[in-house]
């Protein structure tokens, strides 16, 4: 990063004057704060990403190996300890459970991989396009980043009005006035859920893709592109050759980013479709979600997050060795 | 086209300037349509939004924007939400600019493993985390008598940490930005470390911090999963109140849209005036 004119150790702190005016003890003191000092910085939020994040966690994998249905939910401690039953039912791909968690996953999964291809794509295509100045780029640019400014159930809910089979927009312009479909489509339950919820993922999720690459356009020297267009390189050329190969440390750090936010959404398909979602389109969330608190079974819904964080941490890890490999070969 | 001229200045081939004209066109489309339908039907009659889908409304009226203040309590929950994501923000914004100053500017054992861990935690399910919180809070408030559970103090909290480690990894980016000298000078003149910091490090770099705070509210605002299970009648949030307009008998569609259109006001208004910053605040600091 960006350690251009500090030398290594802590020069901020070397240059404190009280050591220099005062003599023994309270130089003393004076050092033992000034090496205090970034752990009483770093306090506040260590603390909190302890009580909220990672203290959460450690209990959640310990209620996974749990039988904590409702009967125990006020005193958790003395729910009794069930093993592996938790995840053998999570895993037991021929019984009920085991089978709609797996479908939720490849639902998930296929959900994932078009959402996050789809919002790449066009935040990148967009970006690109509207590097060099024209007219009207600066309004063009504020309204592409209205659906990420929108409070999520705000917008979702708009889609959904669109959506309805009697007095939405989508059936209105399909059916009535473009003739596509014999009757009307129903877009929130049955197979045309995916689409729906594909849609409306894209729609929310391409302006950040879009407001990172663009972000990232502004730190690729202008040079490169003179120099470029002084050999005679055109315009897709240089899109090719310098832009894009530009990108991908940021792309490296983007892609992951929105895989994780897409395979983990909530907030989308439960504005979208409620606490159930059709079958079509239940994502691991919600699915997760359903499997605690409608049922109240918080044991296995613990083991299902748990297998869930699992398979992030797997991807994570080999995304990230892959990517840093071919990056470091590449240079 | 053959001519050897630098990018910018130079009139880019006409596929390009067609496709892009095109592409921009529909993209337009695309993201406006929401908007639009969000606007018109706000100003529709009930009549208008029951029946068959219309382009234009059969004629204009504002009664929505007076009735969602009595189908729903809309302000109460306006006011909420203000509170949790106000507090949420300073909090966030505080917190994240002390941790952010500690690794920029001192080096300590842990460093890699703090900066690790918290953005790590971005990679969270937080369906994973949210029901032994559920259970942290509920039984804090047991044993202690302080009501995290149900209380806004208790979301305030939870929010305060999504967007911390986010925060705190392009805060860190945009104060390295800022030059070491003008600190190093301030603890020269005899300031301490928080003042250099006060008082030359934050308004240095007040856009990254104006990017952060946009973003910290945004994601407080706008939350969804930890509002539906942990709030009560008292302390509910817009997230989950406006689903109260499609619970009723009448699906009162016309006054979701205004109430709808009424909350994402503040945080879009926010959002465009302050979106500058936001660019200025990733280029410097996230994406480099």
């Amino acid at each position: 990063m960006t350690t251009t004119t500090a030398p290594a150790g802590g020069p901020a702190v070397d240059t404190s004057p009280s050591g220099a005016a005062a003599g023994g003890p309270r130089r003393r003191t004076g050092r033992l704060r000034r090496i205090g000092l970034p752990y009483l910085l770093l306090l506040p939020a260590l603390v909190l990403e302890l009580l909220v994040h990672l203290v959460p966690m450690v209990i959640g994998i310990v209620m996974s190996f749990k039988e904590l249905t409702q009967f125990y939910i006020r005193d958790w401690g003395t729910a009794p300890w069930s093993g592996l039953d938790n995840y053998k039912v999570s895993v037991d791909f021929d019984a009920p459970v085991g089978e709609a968690l797996l479908h939720s996953f490849l639902v998930t999964v296929g959900f994932t991989l078009l959402s996050v291809g789809l919002c790449w794509l066009i935040g990148t295509a967009a970006a690109v396009f509207m590097q060099d100045t024209f007219r009207g780029r600066g309004l063009l640019r504020a309204l592409f980043l209205v659906p990420y400014a929108l409070p999520v159930y705000a917008a979702v809910i708009t889609w959904v009005f669109m959506f309805q089979h009697d007095n939405g927009l989508v059936n209105h312009v399909l059916h009535d006035q473009l003739g596509l479909t014999d009757k009307p489509s129903f877009w929130l339950i049955g197979d045309n859920s995916f689409l729906a919820l594909l849609t409306v993922s894209v729609w929310k999720g391409w302006p950040f893709a879009f407001l990172i690459v663009m972000a990232g356009l502004q730190n690729i020297p202008k040079e490169l592109y003179e120099a470029a267009a002084l050999d005679g390189a055109g315009m897709w050329q240089q899109i090719r050759r310098i832009t894009l190969p530009s990108l991908r440390p940021v792309n490296q750090v983007l892609v992951l980013v929105l895989f994780l936010w897409t395979f983990n959404d909530f907030n989308t398909p439960y504005v979208l479709f409620g606490k159930s979602a059709p079958a079509a389109a239940d994502l691991i969330s919600v699915h997760i979600y359903q499997a605690s608190f409608v049922t109240w079974n918080f044991g296995t819904g613990s083991a299902m997050s748990v297998l869930l964080l699992l398979f992030l941490l797997l991807v994570t890890g080999g995304y990230l060795a892959l990517t840093s490999r071919g990056r470091r070969t590449a240079a | 086209m053959t001519t050897p001229t630098p990018r910018s200045p130079m009139a880019p081939p006409r596929a390009f300037l067609w496709s892009r004209r095109i592409f921009l066109t529909l993209l337009t489309g695309f993201v406006l349509l929401p908007v639009y339908v969000m606007v018109s039907s706000s100003l529709k009659p009930l009549a208008d939004v029951t029946g068959r889908f219309r382009w234009l409304p059969s004629e204009l009226t504002v009664r929505p924007y007076i009735d969602i203040w009595s189908t729903v309590p809309l302000a109460k929950y306006f006011v909420n939400s203000l509170i949790v994501a106000g507090a949420a923000t300073v909090c966030s914004v505080v917190i994240a600019v002390f941790s952010a100053y500690a690794v920029s500017r001192y080096d300590f054992r842990g460093k890699r493993v703090f900066t690790v861990t918290v953005l790590s935690t971005q990679m969270f399910p937080g369906i994973l985390f949210l029901l032994p919180l559920f259970l942290i809070y509920v039984n804090i408030g047991n044993a202690t008598g302080i009501a995290l559970f149900g209380s806004r103090g208790g979301l305030i909290l939870t929010y305060l940490t999504f967007s911390l480690p986010f925060s705190i990894w392009m805060l860190i980016g945009y104060f390295d930005s800022v030059p070491r000298d003008l600190d190093e000078a301030a603890l020269v003149d005899g300031c301490g470390p928080l003042r250099a910091l006060f008082r030359v490090v934050v308004p240095a770099a007040i856009p990254g911090i104006v990017a952060v705070a946009v973003y910290a509210f945004m994601t407080a605002w706008g939350e969804v999963l930890f509002a539906s299970v942990m709030t009560n009648d008292t302390t509910r949030t817009l997230a989950v109140g406006l689903q109260g307009y499609s619970t009723l008998n009448d699906v009162y569609w016309n006054q979701i849209m205004a109430a709808s259109l009424v909350v994402s006001v503040p945080v879009v208004a926010g959002f465009l005036l302050l979106q500058r910053y936001l660019v200025a605040g990733l280029t410097a600091g996230a994406v480099k």
